[in-house]
């Protein structure tokens, strides 16, 4: 029931940019079938490691027109961890493709043309006002909160990024990036360093899992990323999302039946499905997976409130 | 030129220790959560901080003031408060982090000089060159996560002056970009100013095992009888797949004394000391060794032997990512 006449703005859905290492044919099929799935806009791009994007690189323009046809709008996402001379060329390139760009390293401002506008990602640090309007003074956007932000914060800089003219985004699906690194931890497992790592995290689709010794399942290296093992995911936080003036949803790319976890986040936001239906049909299409939601209650982000 | 000392201090008992043993510089913080080292029993009071910095300047010691978490939305007027007092206390610089309050810190105190904070994560010289002409900063302290040819590549394109950590415990991750703590306890650096915190940690005894514990997840087993390393997350034995060990990192922490020559000759300004939560005694030992560790570097003479010796308390010491082949 609404308890006011005017609600809040409809959230829409945003995909995040691909944090693993798939094979060319795998990302065309990727971004063909989300041309075709509810969601409002994209991210593209190598966000993880550079020494990946040779393989992937020509899938990139491709996949660019057949989102754009379909109506979404696109963004360019650069490196979340920028240090090599090359790595920061590539940065300075994504400024002339014509898109928006997703900054997800702080360097990568200095880089964005004068007067030019650019989304940020989840990898920047804006957890509060100050940070928030500083961004929006420079041509900020669009801003993806970083995960481990409660819902108490996250109220507050929706209602800041209102005022800026900031769309707001939270994250809403998806193994968390929890941290980054100089060291790459699949190349590490083989005994290899991160410069002869041969492309191992290639071998695995949605990153390499990592337990304790008492068997709990833990945390996912993916290259020189760390994410939880555990899908997060907002499906029981959509009402107070809303409420808070939260304008988007990210979906974190994975392997399986991605525009089907798309579809069940677009019905239930649609009031089309509730919460508890949208989640048994998530698990049903994501047998693997298990659930969490803890940095949005404020606790514990491997926690689920279910 | 010698190469600036900049040592930990958790209690003004330290300060004083690190002032006696030879430090340039002191960093600490206020007891509370501005300050990246926000644990039980440590830190400085306001009236503390006064007297440590009056102490500190009479001897010819500078003081830097850590206020290096990211502020909680809403409550941002913690961290200015925290800013205006470190300022008015005489600190010489403070050391920050997070973009809104390096703003307000150069809008509100525009004469204080500032240091960008480790947890700001700058790893390359266009990182740096922003927050030097968005906000006036002096001095970068690099992430751990640069090898000691990209920081002599990054000190010919900045203006600004770099510090490094050459000893103590190690982030394997670019700090500041690190919610593994969080996802365990839901405390993190950024927004607690505490990593793996003692609080959340439980150790038992298991089978002929202390097993310790983080937030219920398993960090390591250890055979009674041997020391149990402190379950810090990044540094756990795991499994995956067929492996199991130290995926992250051994329990291992940072000695870089070795590479001090090579640290000068990359442009290096000053070198950082971990451990604000290290006793004074440990405090007046590293400094000791460190500032007769640069006076030899700077006299172009050879490290003296007990700067090698090492005081990692029997870990294993790493020199981390200064050298290429730790990625």
């Amino acid at each position: 029931m609404a308890h006011n006449a005017v609600g809040p703005a409809a959230i829409d859905l945003t995909v995040g940019p691909n944090p693993f290492f798939w094979p060319a044919a795998g990302v065309r099929d990727f971004y063909e079938r989300m041309s075709a799935a509810p969601v409002a806009r994209v991210v593209i791009g190598e966000w993880v490691c550079s020494k990946r994007l040779p393989f992937w690189q020509g899938e990139i323009p491709l996949a660019i027109d057949r989102l754009r046809q379909a109506g979404k709008d696109v963004a360019l996402t650069t490196l979340a961890l920028i240090t090599l001379k090359r790595e920061r060329r590539l940065t300075a390139d994504l400024m002339d493709m014509g898109l928006p760009v997703e900054v997800n390293d702080l360097s990568a401002l200095r880089l964005v043309p004068e007067g030019a506008s650019f989304w940020v990602g989840p990898m920047v640090n804006v957890y509060n006002e100050g940070t928030l309007r500083w961004l929006a003074g420079r041509g900020a956007r669009r801003i993806c909160l970083p995960p481990e932000l409660p819902l108490a914060s996250v109220a507050v800089l929706a209602e800041a990024g209102r005022a800026e003219g900031v769309a707001v985004e939270v994250w809403g699906h998806g193994r968390v990036p929890l941290a980054i690194s100089g060291r790459c931890y699949h190349a590490r497992l083989h005994d290899r360093a991160k410069d002869s790592c041969q492309f191992v995290c290639g071998e695995d689709a949605d990153g390499r899992d990592v337990d304790t010794l008492d068997g709990q399942r833990f945390l996912t290296v993916n290259g020189v990323q760390t994410l939880s093992q555990t899908t997060a995911s907002a499906l029981r936080w959509l009402g107070p999302l809303a409420n808070a003036g939260v304008g988007s949803l990210r979906l974190s790319p994975h392997s399986g039946d991605f525009a089907a976890v798309c579809t069940e986040y677009a019905e239930a936001l649609a009031g089309r499905r509730t919460a508890g239906e949208a989640e048994g049909t998530l698990r049903a299409l994501l047998p693997g997976h298990r659930l969490s939601d803890g940095f949005l209650a404020g606790g514990a982000g491997a926690a689920w409130s279910g | 030129m010698v190469m600036e000392l900049v040592c930990p201090a958790g209690t003004p008992a330290a300060l004083r220790a690190a002032v006696e043993a030879g430090a340039h510089a002191v960093y600490c913080g206020f007891a509370d959560e501005t300050n990246a080292r926000n644990f039980p029993g440590l830190n400085f009071s306001r009236e503390e901080m006064a007297e440590g910095i009056a102490h500190a300047h009479v001897r010819g010691v500078k003081v830097l003031v850590a206020i290096n978490t990211f502020p909680r939305a809403g409550d941002e007027a913690i961290w200015h408060r925290a800013v205006a007092d470190a300022s008015h206390a005489g600190a010489d610089a403070l050391i920050l982090a997070d973009p809104g309050l390096l703003a307000h810190a150069a809008d509100r105190h525009p004469g204080q000089r500032l240091h960008l904070s480790v947890q700001a994560a700058a790893a390359n010289p266009d990182a740096i060159n922003l927050y030097a002409e968005a906000f006036g900063v002096r001095r970068v302290v690099l992430p751990r996560v640069l090898t000691v040819e990209e920081i002599a590549a990054i000190n010919r394109e900045i203006d600004v002056e770099t510090e490094v950590f050459v000893f103590g415990g190690l982030c394997v991750m670019a700090e500041g970009r690190c919610s593994l703590s969080s996802y365990a306890t839901g405390q993190s650096p950024n927004m607690n100013g505490v990593c793996s915190p003692a609080s959340h940690v439980a150790y038992s005894g298991e089978a002929g095992e202390t097993v310790a514990r983080l937030g219920g997840f398993t960090i390591h087993r250890t055979p009674k009888g041997q020391p149990a390393p402190y379950p810090t997350l990044c540094k756990g034995c795991f499994t995956s797949g067929e492996q199991t060990g130290h995926i992250f990192e051994d329990p291992v922490s940072l000695d870089a004394t070795r590479v001090i020559p090579a640290l000068a000759r990359a442009g290096v300004s000053a070198l950082k000391i971990e451990g604000r939560q290290r006793s004074r005694a440990y405090v007046a030992e590293v400094v000791r060794n460190f500032r007769a560790a640069v006076e030899a570097v700077a006299a172009g003479r050879p490290l003296p032997e007990a700067a090698l010796l090492g005081l990692t308390e029997g870990q294993a010491a790493t020199t981390g990512a200064y050298a290429k082949t730790w990625r």
